[in-house]
C-alpha cells in the first residue's frame, strides 16, 4: 500500500509546488479609507499589478489601530494602505513598522513622508479640520456664521455647537492638537475651557458632527471638510468654513508590517500608492494630496484647502498623546456628570 | 513473592459499575463542560489578568552618559533612577502610566539647552528596556549617541508588571469613576419606571377581561426583536433638535441621562412584563375570597394579596432589568451625549483610546453589580415556594366595564409608546433628507454605499443567526439533558450548572473583550477561529446560554425520571431514548429556544462589536456603525431590516411549531 502511495504523493505534491510558483500574491490590507473607494483602489491596482491580488480588512480609525495594536505580537495584515499617520505612528513607536522608500518618494510634499530615513510611512492625502454651518437652521435664529476658532466661544453659539470627543475619535484628537499647536498650550487650554460651555454634544465619531448639522440637530458642527462636501452634495443646507488661524489636518498615509511573509509583493504597493496614478485616484474624494500639483479641485470644497492647513508636528502629536488626552479629560469629561 | 503478598492494599472500595452508556454520558457531559470552560471561563480568566497587567516607567533600566561642550569626552555612566534621584525631576507618580506611556528625560539635566553641542548616550540595561528617538523604538543594552537637538526628542517607554495601579488609576480618574455612578443611577431610575410599567401592564393582562389581550401582547414583544440602538435612533427622531415633539422636552436635551431612561424602559419593558406576568398568572381564587369576606378594602386586598404573591417575579424582574440597563452599550452609546456611562467608557477605552488594560479593568467593575444582582436573584429564587397547591382554586378576574375601560386605556398608551417609537424608524429610514427632504424615497437603504458592511454585513447576520440558533439549541439541550437525567458525578453536575448560570451575569462588553485577549493569542490552540464566524457563533452561544439552558431545564424537570430506568431495564441505549422520547416530547422547549438565540443573534451589539472582521460584519454592528459616522437615516434602516426578519422568523417559527406539535404532540391529548 504504502509503495503505491508515494508516486501519487509525489505527482501531487509537485503540482502543489507548480501552482505555487505561478500563483499570485495575495495581500492581506488594513484600511480605513472611506468604504466606497475600495473596490476602485484595488481595480486600479491590480490593473497595474496583475500579479498581486488585495484582500481589504476596513474598519475605522480606532478600531483599526486597536486591532493592529492587538495584534501586535502575531501580526496578520501586510500592509496598511489608508490610515492616519499619528495611529502609524503608534504602530512605529512599537516597532511594527517595515522601513521602506518607495520608487519615487521623493517626488512627494514632505510633509507627507516619515522623517526618519528610510521612512516607515508615506502620506496619501490629507482630511483637514472644518466647520460645518447649516445656514437654514442658522437663519431661523439669526446666528452669523463663525470665521474663526475663536468665533466659537461666543455666547451666541451656547448650545449649538458639536465636536468629536478626542478621546474616542482621531478627528477630535488632530482638532486639540491643532489648537495646542497654533495657540501655545495656556491659550488653547483657555480657548477650550470657552468653547466647553457652548459644546451641546461631543460626539464619538470625526464625522458624525458635520452630519448633525447637515441634519440640523446641530448648526455648527466641528469636524473636517470631506463629509461636509458630501453631506452638500446630498442635498443639505450647509456652508464649510475653515477657520481664518488654520486648520489641523492628519495625513492617510501606508505602511508595510514588520515580519511580513510578502515582503516584495508589499513594496510593490507602496510604491504603487505614492504614484502619480494613485494620488489621482485619491482626488476623487480628497481635495490635498501627497503629491503635489496635480490635484484637481473636489465639488463643494474651495480650491486652496491646502493653504489652511497648519505646520502640524504628528511626532509631538503622538509623543504627547497620552497627556493631551488626559488633560482634556479632567477639565471637560469630568463636567459633564449631571448637575445636582 | 511472599513479602508482596502480605503488603498488599486492600481491595478498592466497592462502586456501582459505569455501563457504556455512563460512560458516554459523561463523556458529552464533559464536552460539553469543555465548551463552556474554553468560551467563557478561560476568557474571563484571561480579562481578570489583563486588568491587573500594568505598566510603569523603570528608572534603573535607563543609562544615559553626557559629554563636555566638545562632544567627544563622555562622563560616567549613570543610570536615571541615579540622575533623577539628585534633580527630582519625575515625580513618583508619573511612574505609573498605560501601555503607551511615553517619559521625556530631558528635564533630567537642568542645564539642557537643544541649541548646546553637548553629546548625549542612552542605553537600556536590559534586553527589553526600550526607548524612542523620535517615534523610533530602540531596544536592548547598546549605546545610542545623540547630539543635544535629538536627545530632547528622546522618551522612555514603561516596562509591564502585575498590580492593583490600573484600579487606582482608574478610581483617581473623576472623568472615569463618575460613570459607576451614573451607571448605578440610570440603572436604579430605569428599574424603577420599567417594573411600574410592567405591573400595571401585567395586572391589567392577567387581572381583567379587557379585551384584545392578545394584540397588547403582542405589541409588547416588538422590543425584544429590535437592537437596543433602535429606541435611541428613534429618540432622536422624536425629540432631538429637528424631532417631531421636540417642544415636549420643555428645553430639556434628549441626549444625555433623560434619552437613556426612557430607552431603557423601551427596550426592558418586554423582558420585566414577562417575568412578572407568570408571577400573576397564578393567584390562588381562595385568598381573595378570605380577604372579601373579611371586607378588606379594594386596595387593602392589593397590598396584602395581589403584590406579595407576586414579589418574587418583581425582585427577579427589577435584577434583570437592572442589568440590562446597565450592560447595555448600544443606547448610551446613540442617545447618551456627554453623559458617561461604564458600558460605554469600555469602548472610548478600547477603540478611542486603545488601552486594552483600561477597557480590562472596566469590564471587571460592569462585573460586580451583575454578579452580585445575580446572586441576590438567585437566594431569592430559593425562598420561592409553590402559590399553587392542590387545592387551590385558580383566581378568575370577573368582568368590571370601568376597571376593564381603564386597563385598557392604559395598555393602548404603553402600546402607542412601542408603536411610534418603531414607527419613526420607519418613516425616516424611508424618506430623503429628514427633515428637508420629506420624498418617499428607499436612498437610506443602500447600504453598499455606508460604513457598515451594506448588505452583505445583513445577509452575514442572518447566517450567525441561524448558525447560533443550531449549534446553540444542540448543545444548549444536551447539555441540560446531561444535567438532568443522569445518575452520580455530583460534582462535575454542579460544576457544570454553575458554568451554565454564569453568562447571565457576564455583560456582553466584557465578554467580547475577554475574547479578545484569549482567542486573539498566538499561543492559543484555538487562535484560527479568531476574525472568523465561528467565535461570533461561540460568543453568541455562550452569551445567551443562561436562558436557554433555563427553558431546556424547565422542560426537561416536567419529563417524569422513571423514563431512564425503565429505558435501561428495556435495554435501550440512552441516545435512542434521547432521540426517540426526550427530544420529540421537548420539541417546544427546543423550539422556543432556536428563536430565542436566532432573534438574539440578530439584534445583539455588545459582544460582537470587538470581534467582528471585514468578511463577519453583521447587521446589528452596521446600525451602530452608520449612527457613530452619523448616517442616522440609514442606521434606522438597518434596524428596520432586523426587525422584519425577526418578524418573519417569528411567523415560520409558529407555524412550524404548529406542524411539529400536531404531529409530536399527539400524546398530549386524550
Amino acid at each position: 500500500m504504502k509503495s503505491r502511495l508515494i508516486p501519487i504523493v509525489a505527482a501531487f505534491a509537485a503540482t502543489l509546488a507548480a501552482t505555487a510558483a505561478y500563483a499570485e500574491t495575495t495581500l492581506t490590507v488594513y484600511t480605513a479609507v472611506e468604504a466606497v473607494d475600495l473596490d476602485r483602489y484595488k481595480a486600479t491596482f491590480e490593473k497595474a499589478y496583475p500579479d498581486i491580488k488585495i484582500n481589504w480588512v476596513r474598519d475605522s480609525t480606532g478600531v483599526m489601530t486597536a486591532k493592529l495594536l492587538a495584534e501586535k505580537d502575531n501580526p496578520q495584515a501586510d500592509v496598511v494602505w489608508g490610515l492616519a499617520a499619528t495611529s502609524l505612528l503608534l504602530l512605529k513607536g512599537e516597532g511594527m513598522l517595515e522601513p521602506y522608500a518607495p520608487a519615487g518618494v521623493e517626488k512627494l510634499d514632505p510633509r507627507f513622508v516619515d522623517t526618519s530615513t528610510p521612512p516607515t510611512w508615506t502620506g496619501m492625502d490629507a482630511y483637514v479640520a472644518a466647520i460645518c454651518f447649516n445656514t437654514a437652521e442658522a437663519a431661523k435664529i439669526g446666528l452669523a456664521a463663525p470665521k474663526s476658532w475663536k468665533d466659537l466661544t461666543k455666547p451666541e453659539y451656547k448650545g449649538h455647537v458639536v465636536m468629536p470627543n478626542p478621546n474616542s475619535s482621531g478627528t477630535g484628537f488632530l482638532d486639540v492638537s491643532a489648537w495646542l499647536q497654533m495657540f501655545g498650550e495656556e491659550e488653547a487650554w483657555k480657548f477650550m475651557d470657552g468653547l466647553h460651555e457652548n459644546i451641546s454634544a461631543y460626539t464619538h465619531s470625526g464625522s458624525k458632527p458635520c452630519k448633525m448639522a447637515g441634519a440640523g440637530e446641530t448648526i455648527v458642527g466641528v469636524s473636517f471638510e470631506f463629509p461636509g462636501a458630501k453631506a452638500k452634495s446630498a442635498g443639505a443646507p450647509i456652508d464649510i468654513i475653515f477657520p481664518e488661524e488654520g486648520s489641523g489636518w492628519e495625513a492617510e498615509a501606508t505602511a508595510i508590517i514588520a515580519g511580513t511573509a510578502n515582503l516584495e509583493a508589499a513594496k510593490k504597493l507602496v510604491d504603487f500608492s505614492v504614484s502619480k496614478e494613485a494620488n489621482e485616484m485619491y482626488n476623487q474624494g480628497y481635495a490635498v494630496l501627497a503629491y503635489p500639483g496635480i490635484a484637481k479641485p473636489v465639488e463643494n470644497l474651495p480650491d486652496n484647502v491646502a493653504d489652511h492647513m497648519i505646520k502640524n508636528d504628528f511626532e509631538w502629536a503622538a509623543n504627547n498623546r497620552k497627556a493631551i488626552l488626559a488633560e482634556w479629560a479632567k477639565r471637560y469629561d469630568s463636567k459633564s456628570e449631571p448637575k445636582t | 513473592m511472599a513479602s508482596l503478598a502480605t503488603t498488599m492494599p486492600a481491595g478498592r472500595a466497592i462502586r456501582p459499575q459505569l455501563s457504556s452508556d455512563d460512560v458516554l454520558k459523561r463523556g458529552l457531559m464533559l464536552v460539553i463542560s469543555l465548551y463552556l470552560i474554553v468560551a467563557l471561563a478561560l476568557p474571563l480568566y484571561v480579562l481578570l489578568s489583563k486588568s491587573l497587567s500594568t505598566y510603569h516607567f523603570d528608572l534603573d533600566t535607563f543609562e544615559i552618559q553626557r559629554s563636555d561642550e566638545t562632544g567627544t569626552n563622555f562622563g560616567p555612566a549613570r543610570t536615571v533612577a541615579q540622575l533623577n534621584a539628585e534633580v527630582q525631576a519625575i515625580a513618583p507618580e508619573q511612574l505609573a502610566t498605560g501601555s503607551d506611556g511615553r517619559l521625556s528625560v530631558t528635564n533630567l539635566f537642568k542645564d539642557f539647552s537643544f541649541r548646546s553641542p553637548v553629546k548625549y548616550r542612552i542605553r537600556g540595561t536590559t534586553d527589553s528596556a526600550a526607548f524612542l528617538v523620535g517615534s523610533e523604538l530602540k531596544r536592548g543594552t547598546e549605546w545610542v549617541e545623540l547630539d543635544s537637538n535629538t536627545f530632547r526628542r528622546v522618551v522612555l517607554r514603561p516596562g509591564r508588571t502585575i498590580g492593583l495601579d490600573n484600579f487606582v488609576n482608574y478610581f483617581s480618574t473623576p472623568a472615569l469613576a463618575n460613570s459607576i455612578q451614573n451607571s448605578l443611577l440610570i440603572g436604579a431610575i430605569s428599574t424603577v419606571l420599567v417594573i411600574s410599567i410592567a405591573f400595571g401592564l401585567a395586572y391589567a393582562l392577567n387581572r381583567s377581561q379587557m379585551k384584545f389581550k392578545s394584540v397588547f401582547k403582542l405589541i409588547m414583544t416588538i422590543p425584544i426583536l429590535v437592537p437596543s440602538l433602535l429606541p435611541g435612533i428613534a429618540l432622536v427622531y422624536l425629540f432631538g433638535n429637528q424631532g417631531l415633539l421636540k417642544s415636549w422636552m420643555m428645553g430639556n436635551s434628549i441626549y444625555g441621562p433623560i434619552g437613556i431612561v426612557i430607552g431603557s424602559v423601551f427596550f426592558t419593558l418586554p423582558h420585566a412584563l414577562l417575568i412578572i406576568s407568570t408571577a400573576l398568572s397564578v393567584a390562588d381564587a381562595r385568598h381573595y375570597e378570605a380577604a372579601a369576606s373579611l371586607r378588606a378594602s379594594k386596595w387593602r386586598t392589593f397590598w396584602t394579596v395581589t403584590v406579595p404573591g407576586a414579589r418574587y417575579g418583581i425582585i427577579s424582574a427589577a435584577f434583570v432589568v437592572f442589568t440590562l440597563v446597565i450592560t447595555d452599550f448600544g443606547l448610551p452609546k446613540v442617545i447618551g451625549g456627554q453623559y458617561n456611562m461604564l458600558a460605554v467608557d469600555i469602548y472610548k477605552q478600547v477603540i478611542g483610546q486603545q488601552n486594552f488594560e483600561m477597557g480590562a479593568v472596566v469590564s471587571v467593575l460592569l462585573l460586580v453589580p451583575a454578579v452580585l444582582a445575580f446572586f441576590v436573584d438567585r437566594t431569592i429564587q430559593k425562598k420561592q415556594v409553590a402559590l399553587l397547591s392542590a387545592r387551590s382554586v385558580p383566581y378568575e378576574p370577573k368582568p368590571n366595564a370601568g376597571f376593564d375601560w381603564a386597563c385598557f386605556t392604559y395598555c393602548s398608551l404603553i402600546a402607542a409608546f412601542i408603536l411610534v417609537m418603531i414607527g419613526v424608524c420607519q418613516l425616516a429610514a424611508t424618506v430623503k433628507f429628514w427633515p428637508y427632504d420629506l420624498t418617499p424615497s428607499l436612498r437610506n437603504f443602500r447600504f453598499d454605499l455606508m460604513d457598515g458592511g451594506g448588505w452583505g454585513a445583513y445577509y452575514n447576520s442572518i447566517r450567525m443567526a441561524l448558525l447560533t440558533a443550531l449549534f446553540g439549541t444542540v448543545i444548549v439541550f444536551t447539555g441540560a439533558y446531561m444535567v438532568e437525567k443522569s445518575e452520580g458525578f455530583r460534582t462535575g453536575r454542579t460544576l457544570f450548572q454553575f458554568l451554565a448560570m454564569l453568562p447571565m451575569a457576564v455583560p456582553g462588553m466584557a465578554l467580547g473583550l475577554a475574547y479578545i485577549f484569549f482567542f486573539n493569542n498566538p499561543a492559543n490552540p484555538f487562535n484560527a477561529i479568531y476574525g472568523t464566524m465561528a467565535i461570533l457563533v461561540v460568543c453568541t452561544v455562550t452569551h445567551f446560554y443562561t436562558v436557554s439552558h433555563l427553558t431546556a431545564l424547565t422542560a426537561l424537570k416536567q419529563m417524569d425520571r422513571e423514563f431512564e430506568p425503565v429505558a435501561a431495564s428495556l435495554k435501550q441505549p440512552f441516545h435512542k431514548l434521547f432521540l426517540r422520547v426526550t427530544v420529540p416530547v421537548c420539541l417546544p422547549a427546543i423550539l422556543d429556544i432556536a428563536i430565542y438565540l436566532f432573534v438574539n443573534a440578530m439584534t445583539t451589539v455588545s459582544a460582537v462589536v470587538f470581534l467582528y472582521s471585514a468578511e463577519t460584519q453583521l447587521a446589528s454592528v452596521a446600525v451602530l456603525n452608520m449612527d457613530d459616522a452619523g448616517d442616522i437615516a440609514p442606521a434606522a434602516a438597518m434596524g428596520m431590516m432586523i426587525f422584519y426578519t425577526n418578524v418573519a422568523a417569528r411567523l415560520l417559527h409558529g407555524a412550524i411549531s404548529r406542524v411539529l406539535l400536531t404531529r409530536t404532540q399527539a400524546w398530549r391529548h386524550r
